[in-house]
Protein backbone atom coordinates (compact mmCIF):
# COMPACT_ATOMS: atom_id res chain seq x y z
CA UNK A 1 0.00 0.00 0.00
CA UNK A 2 1.20 3.46 -0.86
CA UNK A 3 2.21 5.72 1.98
CA UNK A 4 0.19 8.86 2.68
CA UNK A 5 0.93 11.70 0.26
CA UNK A 6 3.92 13.85 1.29
CA UNK A 7 1.69 16.89 1.85
CA UNK A 8 0.10 15.05 4.78
CA UNK A 9 3.47 15.07 6.54
CA UNK A 10 3.31 18.84 6.34
CA UNK A 11 -0.11 18.73 7.99
CA UNK A 12 1.36 16.49 10.70
CA UNK A 13 3.76 19.29 11.63
CA UNK A 14 0.98 21.80 12.02
CA UNK A 15 -1.02 19.33 14.08
CA UNK A 16 1.96 18.86 16.36
CA UNK A 17 2.18 22.59 16.99
CA UNK A 18 -1.59 22.83 17.33
CA UNK A 19 -1.55 20.27 20.12
CA UNK A 20 -0.14 23.02 22.29
CA UNK A 21 -2.91 25.55 21.60
CA UNK A 22 -5.97 23.47 20.86
CA UNK A 23 -7.78 24.24 24.12
CA UNK A 24 -7.51 27.95 23.59
CA UNK A 25 -8.40 27.58 19.95
CA UNK A 26 -11.43 25.43 20.70
CA UNK A 27 -12.68 27.86 23.35
CA UNK A 28 -12.42 30.70 20.85
CA UNK A 29 -14.27 28.71 18.24
CA UNK A 30 -17.05 28.04 20.72
CA UNK A 31 -17.33 31.46 22.31
CA UNK A 32 -17.21 33.43 19.11
CA UNK A 33 -20.49 32.13 17.61
CA UNK A 34 -22.21 32.17 21.01
CA UNK A 35 -21.39 35.85 21.47
CA UNK A 36 -22.41 36.82 17.97
CA UNK A 37 -25.65 34.87 18.07
CA UNK A 38 -26.50 36.25 21.51
CA UNK A 39 -25.56 39.83 20.80
CA UNK A 40 -26.69 40.24 17.24
CA UNK A 41 -28.97 37.30 16.62
CA UNK A 42 -31.03 37.64 19.76
CA UNK A 43 -30.20 41.15 21.04
CA UNK A 44 -30.37 43.07 17.81
CA UNK A 45 -32.70 40.46 16.36
CA UNK A 46 -35.40 41.16 18.96
CA UNK A 47 -35.63 44.68 17.55
CA UNK A 48 -35.54 43.55 13.94
CA UNK A 49 -38.27 41.00 14.52
CA UNK A 50 -40.55 43.72 15.94
CA UNK A 51 -40.22 45.59 12.66
CA UNK A 52 -42.55 45.62 9.71
CA UNK A 53 -43.68 42.47 7.97
CA UNK A 54 -41.75 43.90 5.04
CA UNK A 55 -38.57 43.49 7.07
CA UNK A 56 -39.37 39.89 7.97
CA UNK A 57 -40.18 38.99 4.39
CA UNK A 58 -36.90 40.39 3.12
CA UNK A 59 -35.20 38.10 5.66
CA UNK A 60 -36.94 35.20 3.92
CA UNK A 61 -39.79 34.94 6.41
CA UNK A 62 -37.65 33.81 9.34
CA UNK A 63 -36.54 35.56 12.50
CA UNK A 64 -33.29 37.49 12.47
CA UNK A 65 -31.35 34.88 14.45
CA UNK A 66 -32.21 32.20 11.93
CA UNK A 67 -31.37 34.55 9.09
CA UNK A 68 -28.07 35.62 10.62
CA UNK A 69 -26.65 32.31 11.84
CA UNK A 70 -25.83 30.56 8.52
CA UNK A 71 -24.45 33.77 7.06
CA UNK A 72 -22.25 34.16 10.08
CA UNK A 73 -21.06 30.59 9.68
CA UNK A 74 -19.77 31.43 6.21
CA UNK A 75 -18.32 34.75 7.37
CA UNK A 76 -16.55 33.07 10.29
CA UNK A 77 -15.04 30.55 7.90
CA UNK A 78 -13.76 33.47 5.85
CA UNK A 79 -12.15 35.08 8.88
CA UNK A 80 -10.46 31.90 10.03
CA UNK A 81 -9.16 31.27 6.52
CA UNK A 82 -7.94 34.86 6.19
CA UNK A 83 -6.03 34.78 9.43
CA UNK A 84 -4.49 31.40 8.58
CA UNK A 85 -3.45 32.75 5.16
CA UNK A 86 -1.71 35.93 6.17
CA UNK A 87 0.78 36.04 9.08
CA UNK A 88 1.35 32.27 9.26
CA UNK A 89 2.40 32.25 5.60
CA UNK A 90 4.70 35.22 6.12
CA UNK A 91 6.20 33.45 9.14
CA UNK A 92 6.81 30.20 7.29
CA UNK A 93 8.41 31.96 4.35
CA UNK A 94 10.34 34.70 6.06
CA UNK A 95 10.30 34.82 9.85
CA UNK A 96 10.81 31.20 10.92
CA UNK A 97 11.61 29.91 7.41
CA UNK A 98 9.88 26.60 8.05
CA UNK A 99 9.26 26.20 4.33
CA UNK A 100 12.98 26.51 3.64
CA UNK A 101 13.60 23.69 6.14
CA UNK A 102 10.93 21.56 4.47
CA UNK A 103 12.35 22.11 1.01
CA UNK A 104 15.74 20.76 2.09
CA UNK A 105 14.00 17.36 2.41
CA UNK A 106 12.35 15.33 -0.35
CA UNK A 107 9.28 17.60 -0.09
CA UNK A 108 8.59 19.92 -3.02
CA UNK A 109 6.74 23.25 -3.25
CA UNK A 110 3.53 21.51 -4.29
CA UNK A 111 3.58 19.44 -1.08
CA UNK A 112 3.97 22.57 1.04
CA UNK A 113 1.08 24.29 -0.66
CA UNK A 114 -1.27 21.31 -0.58
CA UNK A 115 -0.27 20.76 3.04
CA UNK A 116 -0.97 24.38 3.88
CA UNK A 117 -4.36 24.44 2.18
CA UNK A 118 -5.27 21.09 3.74
CA UNK A 119 -4.39 22.48 7.12
CA UNK A 120 -6.60 25.49 6.50
CA UNK A 121 -9.38 23.15 5.38
CA UNK A 122 -8.97 21.19 8.60
CA UNK A 123 -9.21 24.35 10.70
CA UNK A 124 -12.27 25.38 8.69
CA UNK A 125 -13.93 22.03 9.26
CA UNK A 126 -13.40 22.38 12.99
CA UNK A 127 -14.74 25.93 13.00
CA UNK A 128 -17.83 25.23 10.94
CA UNK A 129 -18.73 22.03 12.78
CA UNK A 130 -18.56 23.83 16.11
CA UNK A 131 -20.50 26.74 14.65
CA UNK A 132 -23.15 24.37 13.40
CA UNK A 133 -23.48 22.76 16.83
CA UNK A 134 -23.98 26.20 18.39
CA UNK A 135 -26.56 27.05 15.73
CA UNK A 136 -28.50 23.91 16.55
CA UNK A 137 -28.34 24.71 20.27
CA UNK A 138 -29.74 28.17 19.51
CA UNK A 139 -32.51 26.58 17.47
CA UNK A 140 -31.39 28.61 14.49
CA UNK A 141 -31.78 25.77 12.01
CA UNK A 142 -34.75 25.09 9.76
CA UNK A 143 -33.68 22.13 7.64
CA UNK A 144 -31.51 18.99 7.84
CA UNK A 145 -29.79 20.26 4.68
CA UNK A 146 -27.86 22.45 7.10
CA UNK A 147 -25.25 19.70 7.58
CA UNK A 148 -24.00 20.64 4.12
CA UNK A 149 -23.25 24.09 5.46
CA UNK A 150 -20.06 22.49 6.82
CA UNK A 151 -18.53 21.65 3.43
CA UNK A 152 -20.03 24.86 2.04
CA UNK A 153 -18.34 26.83 4.80
CA UNK A 154 -15.01 25.05 4.21
CA UNK A 155 -15.29 25.83 0.50
CA UNK A 156 -16.08 29.48 1.24
CA UNK A 157 -13.08 29.76 3.53
CA UNK A 158 -10.74 28.19 0.97
CA UNK A 159 -12.12 30.43 -1.78
CA UNK A 160 -10.90 33.40 0.23
CA UNK A 161 -7.88 31.78 1.89
CA UNK A 162 -6.20 30.45 -1.26
CA UNK A 163 -5.95 33.85 -3.03
CA UNK A 164 -4.82 35.46 0.22
CA UNK A 165 -2.09 32.80 0.55
CA UNK A 166 -0.96 33.79 -2.93
CA UNK A 167 -0.92 37.46 -1.99
CA UNK A 168 0.86 36.87 1.32
CA UNK A 169 3.56 34.87 -0.45
CA UNK A 170 4.36 37.83 -2.69
CA UNK A 171 4.87 40.25 0.22
CA UNK A 172 8.24 40.93 1.78
CA UNK A 173 6.81 42.67 4.84
CA UNK A 174 3.62 42.35 6.81
CA UNK A 175 2.13 45.84 6.37
CA UNK A 176 0.09 44.73 3.39
CA UNK A 177 -1.34 41.82 5.37
CA UNK A 178 -3.20 44.02 7.83
CA UNK A 179 -4.43 46.02 4.84
CA UNK A 180 -5.96 42.87 3.39
CA UNK A 181 -7.70 42.13 6.65
CA UNK A 182 -8.91 45.70 7.06
CA UNK A 183 -9.92 46.60 3.52
CA UNK A 184 -10.88 43.27 1.99
CA UNK A 185 -12.00 40.92 4.74
CA UNK A 186 -13.88 43.36 6.98
CA UNK A 187 -15.84 45.02 4.13
CA UNK A 188 -16.80 41.57 2.85
CA UNK A 189 -17.83 40.62 6.37
CA UNK A 190 -20.10 43.66 6.59
CA UNK A 191 -21.54 43.96 3.10
CA UNK A 192 -21.82 40.47 1.61
CA UNK A 193 -25.20 39.57 3.01
CA UNK A 194 -24.16 38.22 6.39
CA UNK A 195 -26.03 40.79 8.48
CA UNK A 196 -28.63 42.00 6.02
CA UNK A 197 -29.81 40.87 2.59
CA UNK A 198 -27.85 42.59 -0.13
CA UNK A 199 -31.16 43.65 -1.66
CA UNK A 200 -30.83 46.44 0.92
CA UNK A 201 -27.70 47.74 -0.80
CA UNK A 202 -28.13 50.57 -3.33
CA UNK A 203 -28.66 48.92 -6.70
CA UNK A 204 -25.62 50.74 -8.14
CA UNK A 205 -23.19 48.88 -5.92
CA UNK A 206 -25.10 45.69 -5.30
CA UNK A 207 -23.24 43.93 -8.12
CA UNK A 208 -20.00 44.29 -6.14
CA UNK A 209 -21.50 42.16 -3.40
CA UNK A 210 -22.54 39.56 -5.98
CA UNK A 211 -18.92 39.31 -7.11
CA UNK A 212 -17.53 38.58 -3.66
CA UNK A 213 -16.94 34.92 -2.89
CA UNK A 214 -18.36 35.50 0.57
CA UNK A 215 -21.79 36.40 -0.77
CA UNK A 216 -21.88 33.11 -2.66
CA UNK A 217 -20.86 31.28 0.49
CA UNK A 218 -23.40 33.13 2.63
CA UNK A 219 -26.22 32.57 0.19
CA UNK A 220 -25.35 28.89 -0.16
CA UNK A 221 -25.11 28.28 3.60
CA UNK A 222 -28.28 30.21 4.23
CA UNK A 223 -30.31 28.35 1.62
CA UNK A 224 -29.10 25.10 3.17
CA UNK A 225 -29.97 26.15 6.71
CA UNK A 226 -33.38 27.46 5.73
CA UNK A 227 -34.09 24.51 3.46
CA UNK A 228 -34.69 26.82 0.51
CA UNK A 229 -31.77 25.48 -1.48
CA UNK A 230 -32.31 24.91 -5.18
CA UNK A 231 -29.96 22.91 -7.34
CA UNK A 232 -29.37 25.61 -9.94
CA UNK A 233 -28.13 28.35 -7.66
CA UNK A 234 -26.27 25.85 -5.47
CA UNK A 235 -24.30 24.68 -8.49
CA UNK A 236 -23.50 28.28 -9.44
CA UNK A 237 -22.34 29.09 -5.93
CA UNK A 238 -20.20 25.97 -5.67
CA UNK A 239 -18.69 26.53 -9.10
CA UNK A 240 -17.95 30.18 -8.35
CA UNK A 241 -16.28 29.30 -5.04
CA UNK A 242 -14.39 26.37 -6.56
CA UNK A 243 -13.06 28.70 -9.25
CA UNK A 244 -11.68 30.96 -6.52
CA UNK A 245 -10.06 27.99 -4.80
CA UNK A 246 -8.50 26.75 -8.04
CA UNK A 247 -7.38 30.20 -9.18
CA UNK A 248 -6.07 31.08 -5.75
CA UNK A 249 -4.19 27.79 -5.43
CA UNK A 250 -2.63 28.28 -8.87
CA UNK A 251 -1.48 31.81 -8.03
CA UNK A 252 -0.24 30.65 -4.65
CA UNK A 253 1.77 27.89 -6.32
CA UNK A 254 3.36 30.44 -8.65
CA UNK A 255 4.06 32.80 -5.77
CA UNK A 256 5.54 30.05 -3.56
CA UNK A 257 7.70 28.84 -6.40
CA UNK A 258 8.99 32.33 -7.15
CA UNK A 259 9.64 33.04 -3.53
CA UNK A 260 11.08 29.75 -2.34
CA UNK A 261 13.00 28.36 -5.29
CA UNK A 262 15.78 30.82 -6.08
CA UNK B 1 42.01 15.67 -8.46
CA UNK B 2 39.47 17.36 -10.75
CA UNK B 3 39.97 15.60 -14.04
CA UNK B 4 37.50 15.46 -16.90
CA UNK B 5 35.90 12.24 -15.77
CA UNK B 6 34.93 11.88 -12.15
CA UNK B 7 36.33 8.91 -10.23
CA UNK B 8 33.80 6.28 -9.10
CA UNK B 9 34.12 7.43 -5.49
CA UNK B 10 33.04 10.95 -6.48
CA UNK B 11 29.86 12.00 -4.70
CA UNK B 12 29.62 15.50 -6.07
CA UNK B 13 30.86 16.58 -9.46
CA UNK B 14 30.62 20.11 -10.84
CA UNK B 15 31.84 21.28 -14.23
CA UNK B 16 31.32 24.87 -15.33
CA UNK B 17 28.69 25.18 -12.63
CA UNK B 18 27.02 28.57 -12.87
CA UNK B 19 24.31 30.41 -10.98
CA UNK B 20 22.79 33.63 -12.22
CA UNK B 21 20.21 35.85 -10.59
CA UNK B 22 19.03 38.05 -13.44
CA UNK B 23 22.07 40.01 -14.59
CA UNK B 24 24.11 39.04 -11.54
CA UNK B 25 26.36 36.00 -11.70
CA UNK B 26 26.74 34.52 -8.23
CA UNK B 27 28.72 31.45 -9.30
CA UNK B 28 30.71 31.66 -12.49
CA UNK B 29 31.67 28.35 -14.04
CA UNK B 30 33.28 26.46 -11.16
CA UNK B 31 34.73 22.94 -11.33
CA UNK B 32 35.18 20.67 -8.35
CA UNK B 33 34.82 17.07 -7.19
CA UNK B 34 34.01 15.87 -3.73
CA UNK B 35 35.05 12.30 -2.96
CA UNK B 36 33.30 9.91 -0.62
CA UNK B 37 34.37 10.31 2.99
CA UNK B 38 36.28 13.53 2.62
CA UNK B 39 35.68 16.85 4.30
CA UNK B 40 35.56 19.46 1.60
CA UNK B 41 35.45 23.18 2.25
CA UNK B 42 34.45 26.28 0.37
CA UNK B 43 36.45 29.13 1.74
CA UNK B 44 35.81 32.71 0.74
CA UNK B 45 34.69 36.15 1.79
CA UNK B 46 31.02 37.06 2.08
CA UNK B 47 29.39 37.24 -1.33
CA UNK B 48 31.95 34.98 -3.01
CA UNK B 49 29.28 32.53 -4.13
CA UNK B 50 29.73 29.84 -1.48
CA UNK B 51 26.14 29.71 -0.31
CA UNK B 52 24.78 29.76 -3.86
CA UNK B 53 27.01 26.80 -4.67
CA UNK B 54 25.82 24.98 -1.56
CA UNK B 55 22.19 25.63 -2.41
CA UNK B 56 22.70 24.14 -5.86
CA UNK B 57 24.37 21.08 -4.35
CA UNK B 58 21.47 20.87 -1.89
CA UNK B 59 19.06 20.76 -4.87
CA UNK B 60 17.04 23.72 -3.63
CA UNK B 61 18.39 26.18 -6.18
CA UNK B 62 18.21 25.35 -9.89
CA UNK B 63 21.50 25.29 -11.79
CA UNK B 64 21.70 28.12 -14.35
CA UNK B 65 24.41 26.55 -16.44
CA UNK B 66 27.05 23.83 -16.44
CA UNK B 67 26.93 20.33 -15.07
CA UNK B 68 26.22 19.20 -11.55
CA UNK B 69 25.92 15.62 -10.35
CA UNK B 70 25.18 14.80 -6.75
CA UNK B 71 25.40 11.14 -5.75
CA UNK B 72 25.54 10.45 -9.46
CA UNK B 73 22.15 12.03 -10.06
CA UNK B 74 21.05 15.23 -11.76
CA UNK B 75 19.45 17.74 -9.36
CA UNK B 76 17.23 19.04 -12.15
CA UNK B 77 15.41 15.72 -12.46
CA UNK B 78 16.15 13.86 -9.22
CA UNK B 79 16.00 16.65 -6.66
CA UNK B 80 13.77 14.87 -4.13
CA UNK B 81 15.73 11.61 -4.37
CA UNK B 82 19.04 13.39 -3.86
CA UNK B 83 17.69 15.50 -1.00
CA UNK B 84 16.54 12.32 0.66
CA UNK B 85 20.19 11.33 1.04
CA UNK B 86 21.56 14.73 2.07
CA UNK B 87 21.71 16.41 5.43
CA UNK B 88 21.58 20.20 5.37
CA UNK B 89 22.68 22.69 7.99
CA UNK B 90 21.68 26.07 6.58
CA UNK B 91 23.49 29.31 7.31
CA UNK B 92 20.72 30.51 9.63
CA UNK B 93 18.89 28.01 11.78
CA UNK B 94 15.36 27.36 10.58
CA UNK B 95 14.08 25.20 13.38
CA UNK B 96 10.38 25.14 14.17
CA UNK B 97 10.15 27.51 17.13
CA UNK B 98 6.69 26.30 18.07
CA UNK B 99 7.88 22.75 18.64
CA UNK B 100 10.07 21.09 21.22
CA UNK B 101 13.57 19.80 20.63
CA UNK B 102 12.46 16.23 20.04
CA UNK B 103 9.42 17.23 17.99
CA UNK B 104 11.70 19.11 15.64
CA UNK B 105 13.59 15.90 15.03
CA UNK B 106 10.42 13.86 14.77
CA UNK B 107 8.76 16.03 12.12
CA UNK B 108 11.97 16.31 10.17
CA UNK B 109 12.23 12.55 10.08
CA UNK B 110 8.65 12.45 8.87
CA UNK B 111 9.53 14.81 6.00
CA UNK B 112 11.93 12.08 4.89
CA UNK B 113 9.03 9.64 5.15
CA UNK B 114 10.70 7.63 7.89
CA UNK B 115 8.33 5.65 10.08
CA UNK B 116 8.07 6.75 13.70
CA UNK B 117 9.47 3.42 14.84
CA UNK B 118 12.70 4.27 13.01
CA UNK B 119 12.76 7.90 14.07
CA UNK B 120 12.25 7.35 17.82
CA UNK B 121 15.49 5.46 18.56
CA UNK B 122 17.38 7.75 16.22
CA UNK B 123 16.18 10.78 18.17
CA UNK B 124 17.66 9.26 21.33
CA UNK B 125 20.98 8.67 19.61
CA UNK B 126 21.15 12.08 18.01
CA UNK B 127 20.19 14.01 21.14
CA UNK B 128 22.91 12.13 22.95
CA UNK B 129 25.35 12.88 20.15
CA UNK B 130 24.71 16.64 20.26
CA UNK B 131 24.39 16.65 24.08
CA UNK B 132 20.82 17.87 24.21
CA UNK B 133 19.17 14.89 25.88
CA UNK B 134 18.24 16.90 28.96
CA UNK B 135 16.53 19.52 26.80
CA UNK B 136 14.48 17.12 24.71
CA UNK B 137 11.10 18.22 26.05
CA UNK B 138 11.95 21.92 25.95
CA UNK B 139 10.78 24.31 23.34
CA UNK B 140 13.39 25.46 20.88
CA UNK B 141 12.91 29.20 21.24
CA UNK B 142 14.76 29.77 24.54
CA UNK B 143 17.77 27.57 23.66
CA UNK B 144 21.15 29.27 23.29
CA UNK B 145 22.65 29.85 19.86
CA UNK B 146 25.06 26.95 20.31
CA UNK B 147 22.27 24.58 21.36
CA UNK B 148 20.10 25.58 18.40
CA UNK B 149 23.04 24.98 16.11
CA UNK B 150 23.61 21.54 17.61
CA UNK B 151 19.95 20.74 17.24
CA UNK B 152 20.09 21.81 13.59
CA UNK B 153 23.00 19.42 13.12
CA UNK B 154 21.09 16.62 14.85
CA UNK B 155 18.14 17.36 12.61
CA UNK B 156 20.31 17.21 9.50
CA UNK B 157 21.39 13.69 10.53
CA UNK B 158 17.91 12.26 11.07
CA UNK B 159 17.91 10.55 7.66
CA UNK B 160 21.43 9.11 8.04
CA UNK B 161 22.67 11.23 5.15
CA UNK B 162 25.50 10.20 2.82
CA UNK B 163 26.59 13.81 2.54
CA UNK B 164 26.27 16.57 5.11
CA UNK B 165 26.15 20.13 3.79
CA UNK B 166 27.06 22.78 6.33
CA UNK B 167 26.78 26.45 5.42
CA UNK B 168 28.90 28.44 7.85
CA UNK B 169 28.28 26.00 10.67
CA UNK B 170 29.82 28.05 13.48
CA UNK B 171 29.24 31.65 12.44
CA UNK B 172 27.98 33.67 15.37
CA UNK B 173 28.85 31.11 18.05
CA UNK B 174 31.10 31.66 21.04
CA UNK B 175 34.45 29.81 21.17
CA UNK B 176 33.17 27.08 23.51
CA UNK B 177 30.20 26.35 21.29
CA UNK B 178 32.42 26.31 18.22
CA UNK B 179 34.78 23.78 19.73
CA UNK B 180 31.94 21.49 20.77
CA UNK B 181 30.59 21.68 17.25
CA UNK B 182 33.94 21.01 15.63
CA UNK B 183 34.37 18.00 17.85
CA UNK B 184 30.99 16.63 16.76
CA UNK B 185 31.70 17.26 13.09
CA UNK B 186 35.08 15.61 13.44
CA UNK B 187 33.39 12.52 14.88
CA UNK B 188 30.99 12.41 11.97
CA UNK B 189 33.90 12.55 9.61
CA UNK B 190 35.49 9.65 11.49
CA UNK B 191 32.27 7.72 10.99
CA UNK B 192 32.64 8.17 7.26
CA UNK B 193 30.10 10.94 6.64
CA UNK B 194 31.16 13.13 3.75
CA UNK B 195 31.21 16.76 4.88
CA UNK B 196 30.89 19.74 2.59
CA UNK B 197 31.09 23.05 4.35
CA UNK B 198 31.49 26.73 3.70
CA UNK B 199 33.28 29.01 6.07
CA UNK B 200 35.13 32.25 6.26
CA UNK B 201 36.96 31.11 9.39
CA UNK B 202 40.43 29.87 8.60
CA UNK B 203 40.79 27.92 11.82
CA UNK B 204 37.60 26.08 10.98
CA UNK B 205 38.85 25.20 7.53
CA UNK B 206 42.20 24.03 8.94
CA UNK B 207 40.51 22.00 11.66
CA UNK B 208 37.95 20.26 9.52
CA UNK B 209 38.81 20.22 5.85
CA UNK B 210 40.90 17.62 4.06
CA UNK B 211 40.64 19.67 0.95
CA UNK B 212 39.24 23.05 0.11
CA UNK B 213 38.69 25.54 -2.62
CA UNK B 214 39.02 29.26 -2.15
CA UNK B 215 36.25 31.21 -3.83
CA UNK B 216 36.37 34.86 -4.66
CA UNK B 217 34.06 36.91 -6.86
CA UNK B 218 32.05 33.88 -8.02
CA UNK B 219 35.08 31.83 -9.03
CA UNK B 220 37.43 29.28 -7.57
CA UNK B 221 40.83 30.88 -7.22
CA UNK B 222 42.73 28.05 -5.54
CA UNK B 223 42.32 24.44 -4.57
CA UNK B 224 44.16 21.98 -2.37
CA UNK B 225 44.68 20.74 1.16
CA UNK B 226 45.29 23.46 3.77
CA UNK B 227 48.97 22.50 3.75
CA UNK B 228 49.23 22.57 -0.04
CA UNK B 229 47.54 25.95 -0.20
CA UNK B 230 49.97 27.39 2.30
CA UNK B 231 52.90 25.93 0.39
CA UNK B 232 51.66 27.21 -2.93
CA UNK B 233 50.43 30.62 -1.96
CA UNK B 234 52.44 31.65 1.04
CA UNK B 235 55.85 31.13 2.60
CA UNK B 236 56.55 28.78 5.45
CA UNK B 237 56.77 31.48 8.07
CA UNK B 238 55.75 35.06 8.67
CA UNK B 239 57.38 37.81 10.69
CA UNK B 240 55.10 40.58 11.87
CA UNK B 241 56.75 43.91 12.69
CA UNK B 242 55.02 46.68 14.57
CA UNK B 243 56.65 50.09 14.64
CA UNK B 244 55.89 53.04 16.93
CA UNK B 245 53.02 55.14 15.61
CA UNK B 246 54.10 57.36 12.71
CA UNK B 247 57.41 55.60 12.10
CA UNK B 248 56.20 52.81 9.85
CA UNK B 249 56.28 54.94 6.67
CA UNK B 250 59.96 55.77 7.06
CA UNK B 251 60.87 52.20 7.98
CA UNK B 252 59.21 50.39 5.10
CA UNK B 253 61.71 51.51 2.39
CA UNK B 254 64.55 50.19 4.56
CA UNK B 255 62.96 46.71 4.59
CA UNK B 256 63.19 46.31 0.84
CA UNK B 257 64.42 42.94 -0.32
CA UNK B 258 64.58 41.50 3.17
CA UNK B 259 62.07 38.74 2.47
CA UNK B 260 60.53 37.06 -0.61
CA UNK B 261 57.38 39.06 -0.03
CA UNK B 262 56.46 42.05 2.05
CA UNK B 263 53.04 43.25 2.97
CA UNK B 264 52.33 46.64 4.50
CA UNK B 265 49.19 46.86 6.62
CA UNK B 266 47.98 50.05 8.28
CA UNK B 267 49.28 48.95 11.68
CA UNK B 268 52.12 46.53 10.90
CA UNK B 269 54.37 45.05 8.26
CA UNK B 270 54.34 41.36 7.37
CA UNK B 271 57.45 39.69 6.05
CA UNK B 272 56.78 36.41 4.29
CA UNK B 273 59.84 34.25 4.70
CA UNK B 274 60.97 30.68 4.81
CA UNK B 275 63.15 31.29 7.83
CA UNK B 276 61.75 33.71 10.37
CA UNK B 277 64.79 33.67 12.69
CA UNK B 278 67.19 34.73 9.94
CA UNK B 279 64.80 37.41 8.74
CA UNK B 280 64.52 38.88 12.23
CA UNK B 281 68.31 38.95 12.48
CA UNK B 282 68.41 40.75 9.14
CA UNK B 283 65.92 43.31 10.41
CA UNK B 284 68.11 44.09 13.38
CA UNK B 285 71.24 44.06 11.19
CA UNK B 286 69.68 46.87 9.18
CA UNK B 287 69.48 48.88 12.38
CA UNK B 288 65.71 48.74 12.57
CA UNK B 289 64.06 48.64 15.98
CA UNK B 290 60.44 47.61 15.72
CA UNK B 291 58.33 48.02 18.85
CA UNK B 292 57.14 44.47 18.57
CA UNK B 293 58.25 41.40 16.60
CA UNK B 294 56.15 38.24 16.17
CA UNK B 295 57.41 35.15 14.41
CA UNK B 296 54.80 32.62 13.36
CA UNK B 297 54.01 29.91 10.88
CA UNK B 298 52.07 30.82 7.79
CA UNK B 299 48.38 30.10 8.13
CA UNK B 300 45.50 29.65 5.82
CA UNK B 301 44.52 33.18 6.70
CA UNK B 302 47.61 34.46 4.94
CA UNK B 303 46.68 32.46 1.87
CA UNK B 304 43.13 33.63 2.06
CA UNK B 305 43.97 37.30 2.35
CA UNK B 306 46.51 37.03 -0.40
CA UNK B 307 44.08 35.35 -2.78
CA UNK B 308 40.95 37.28 -1.94
CA UNK B 309 42.42 40.68 -1.60
CA UNK B 310 44.02 43.21 0.65
CA UNK B 311 46.37 45.62 -1.05
CA UNK B 312 49.72 43.96 -1.57
CA UNK B 313 53.25 45.19 -2.00
CA UNK B 314 55.55 42.54 -3.38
Amino acid sequence: MRAAPPSMRVVETYLLAYKRTWKFSLTTMLINPIMFLLGMGIGLGSLVDKGTSDATSSLGGVDYLTFLAPGLLAATAMQVAASESTYPIMAKIKWDRIYEAMLATPLVVRDLLIGQLSWIALRLTQTTVIFLVVMVLFGAVESPWVVFAVPAGVLTGLAIGAPICAFSATRTNDYALSTVLRFVVIPMFLFSGTFFPISQLPSGIRWIAYLTPLWHGVDLCRSLALGTVDAGSAVVHVAYLAAFVAGGAYLAYKAFQRRLVL
Amino acid sequence: MPSDAAAPSTLIEARGLTKRFGQFTAVDGVDFDVAKGEAFGFLGPNGAGKSSTMRMIGCVSPVSDGKLRVLGLDPATDGPTIRGRLGVVPQDDNLDMELTVEENLLIYGRFFDLPRSVIRPRIDELLDFVQLTDRRKDRVEPLSGGMKRRLTIARSLINNPDVLLLDEPTTGLDPQARHVLWDRLYRLKQQGVTLVLTTHYMDEAEQLCDRLVVMDKAQIVAEGSPRQLIEQHSTREVVELRFPVGEQETMVPRLEGIAPRLEVLPDRVLLYTNDADTTVLDVHARGLTPENVVERRSTLEDVFLRLTGRSLVE
